[in-house]
């Protein structure tokens, strides 16, 4: 599945070619240049290394048609893609515990070369979206995702996306802004289904 | 005297009582504007003057092996010139072939003028407790006599162009554990961190009036921080390795963002929270 | 040694107002280091003003002023062109004294 994406790529580069002044450079020349430049212009620090500054095909996709329309076999590429890398609960069950959900929400450390790799990463839910109505220091990237589950009902599908899209978020819609917190090891298995508990249980201050 | 910065003081009292009221009631938007006022009254009595004054007259100092002071420096307007130098920069020095943005100008000065190993100019250019920067003087100096002027650069050398076109590609350059890059949280208007503004870098107005207002001294960490020290401690925050210190990676980004900022009234060093 | 404070100081109808930024780190001696030590206390504990050789204000400081302080007071009297004198010491011993010519 990787090698359609790749072939996209090319594509894409192969369009900006035709469009391109004579004497500017491409814009796939500029790409690897600045590629390029960035990893000589890093340092590896603590957990940091430089291997973080390899993209993915998702991020060199999503990179590149930033501002731009994503055409439609783009986005569903990289949708499927995301989609079938889901590692779905052994034991079925979604529902984790809302109050360390809640804990976890609010904790916005791990990854960053200044974080302790041995402690646990938080989900930082409060950076970016609405949840509990009690927290009013909460960001808009995000939609609000105040009354979550009993706007759309405490179904068995519901659950699932959501532990699915908390998974990987470039599933359910290419090029989302959200990490990818299962997917690339932010969160554990346990944590992320304390989070959907926070959006899913009906006894959660978020479906109050 | 006519610094709009000394104005009245005794806001702050007034302020703290109606953040606890705009709490109590649960008002979310009061909260926003009520940060917006404790900034305002930030304004009076700027810290960042103690680090313009010990920059101005660190300058003067005869220092490195060669005891000479950094007057001779040459930031784009001609050796000594300092007034408005700042609005014009990252550009282009054909002595050194290469484009700079202030503080790697300023590093190439140490070496060159006062004879400062590279290694001892690039020391400490982050300031902490206790340790104090003189990069961050420095800069607090030399952006401090640009303070009103409009920003203009330039970028017409084609060495600035490409630096441009490279700093553009690395602000949407998505990458890290988090697929993060600097447009995730700065290419939307009106979005929040929890209750931080974040500028739209990608718009003109959003660059003016970010890049006008850095470097600034910033409250919860007692200290002036350049506009280094912001790229690399949004990288920090990206979940990136860590930018080195007048890469030229921080030099294209940074002139990326002077360039789009261009017409904007310079208005630093300013007071953050 | 310590940096120098700014000061400015302004005179409107019978009233200076003076405002003056101080450098120093203020440490409470409540917070720890990255070891998990004390970081021991240091911040200023007396500031006095002089007018023309009187004191026209005293201050005892502690641990809740923040880092690089800025004090803003007022007093009855001054003219243009005299002097104000701030002195600051701190709880180690060290002290500052500037001076600024009323504008």
């Amino acid at each position: 599945m990787n090698k359609e994406i790749i072939a996209w790529t090319v594509v894409g580069g192969a369009a900006a070619l035709l469009i391109g002044c004579a004497t500017a450079p491409s814009d796939a020349e500029t790409t690897a240049k600045a590629t390029q430049m960035m990893k000589a212009s890093f340092n590896e620090r603590g957990q940091a290394k430089l291997d973080r500054l390899d993209q993915d095909e998702t991020q060199k996709l999503c990179s590149e048609y930033t501002g731009k329309d994503l055409p439609k076999e783009v986005a569903e590429r990289i949708e499927k893609v995301n989609l079938e890398s889901i590692k779905w609960p052994a034991d079925g069950k979604y529902l984790g515990d809302w109050k360390s959900g809640e804990k976890i929400a609010q904790q916005g450390q791990g990854m960053q070369y200044s974080d302790d790799p041995k402690k646990p990463s938080g989900a930082n839910c409060y950076a970016c979206h609405q949840l509990a109505p009690q927290e009013l220091s909460f960001g808009t990237i995000g939609p609000s995702l105040y009354q979550y589950g009993k706007a759309r009902g405490y179904t068995e599908e519901t659950r699932k996306y959501v532990y699915g899209r908390i998974w990987n978020s470039e599933g359910y819609g290419a090029c989302s802004n959200m990490p990818r917190f299962g997917h690339n090891h932010i969160l554990t298995e346990a944590q992320i289904k304390d989070v959907v508990a926070l959006l899913m249980d009906p006894d959660s201050p978020v479906n109050k | 005297m006519s610094n709009p910065r000394w104005r009245a003081f005794a806001r702050i009292a007034v302020l703290s009582s109606s953040l606890a009221v705009a709490i109590v009631a649960l008002a979310q938007t009061s909260a926003v504007d009520e940060i917006a006022k404790y900034r305002a009254a930030l304004q009076d009595g700027n810290p960042a003057e103690l680090w313009e004054a010990r920059g101005a007259e660190l300058w003067k100092q005869p220092r490195g092996p060669n005891k000479v002071s950094l007057e001779k420096c040459d930031l784009g307007l001609g050796p000594g010139v300092v007034k408005g130098a700042y609005t014009q920069l990252p550009r282009y020095f054909a002595d050194a072939d290469r484009v700079m943005d202030l503080e790697t100008r300023l590093v190439w000065c140490m070496v060159k003028l006062q004879g400062f190993s590279e290694a001892d100019a690039v020391k400490n250019h982050f300031g902490g407790p206790g340790r104090k920067s003189d990069n961050e003087a420095f800069v607090a100096f030399v952006t401090s006599e640009s303070r009103g002027i409009p920003m203009n650069v330039a970028a017409t050398h084609p060495k600035e162009q490409e630096m441009y076109r490279l700093g553009e590609k690395m602000f949407f350059f998505r990458g890290g554990p988090y697929d993060f890059a600097c447009a995730s949280c700065h290419g939307v208007d009106n979005q929040r961190i929890r209750l931080q503004d974040l500028p739209n870098l990608t718009t003109k107005e959003g660059a003016q009036k970010a890049y006008s207002t850095w470097p600034a001294y910033r409250v919860s960490q007692g200290e002036l921080r350049t506009f280094q020290w912001r790229l690399n401690d949004c990288f920090r925050q990206q979940r990136f390795p860590e930018l080195k210190f007048t890469s030229d990676a921080s030099i294209a980004l940074t002139m990326f963002l002077a360039k789009n900022s261009n017409g904007a009234a310079y208005d630093a060093p300013a007071i953050k929270r | 040694m310590a940096d120098p404070m700014r000061i400015r100081a302004n005179v409107v109808g019978d009233t200076t107002e003076v405002k003056v930024l101080m450098s120093h780190e203020m440490e409470t001696g409540q917070r720890k280091d990255s070891a998990g030590k004390v970081i021991p206390a240091w911040h200023i504990q007396n500031v006095t003003a002089t007018y023309n050789g009187k004191t026209v204000l005293t201050a005892q400081w502690g641990p809740a002023v923040s880092k690089n302080p800025f004090l803003s007071f007022k007093f009855k009297g001054g003219a243009k062109g005299d002097k104000v004198q701030i002195s600051w010491v701190d709880n180690r011993g060290e002290k500052r004294t500037d001076e600024a010519t009323i504008a």
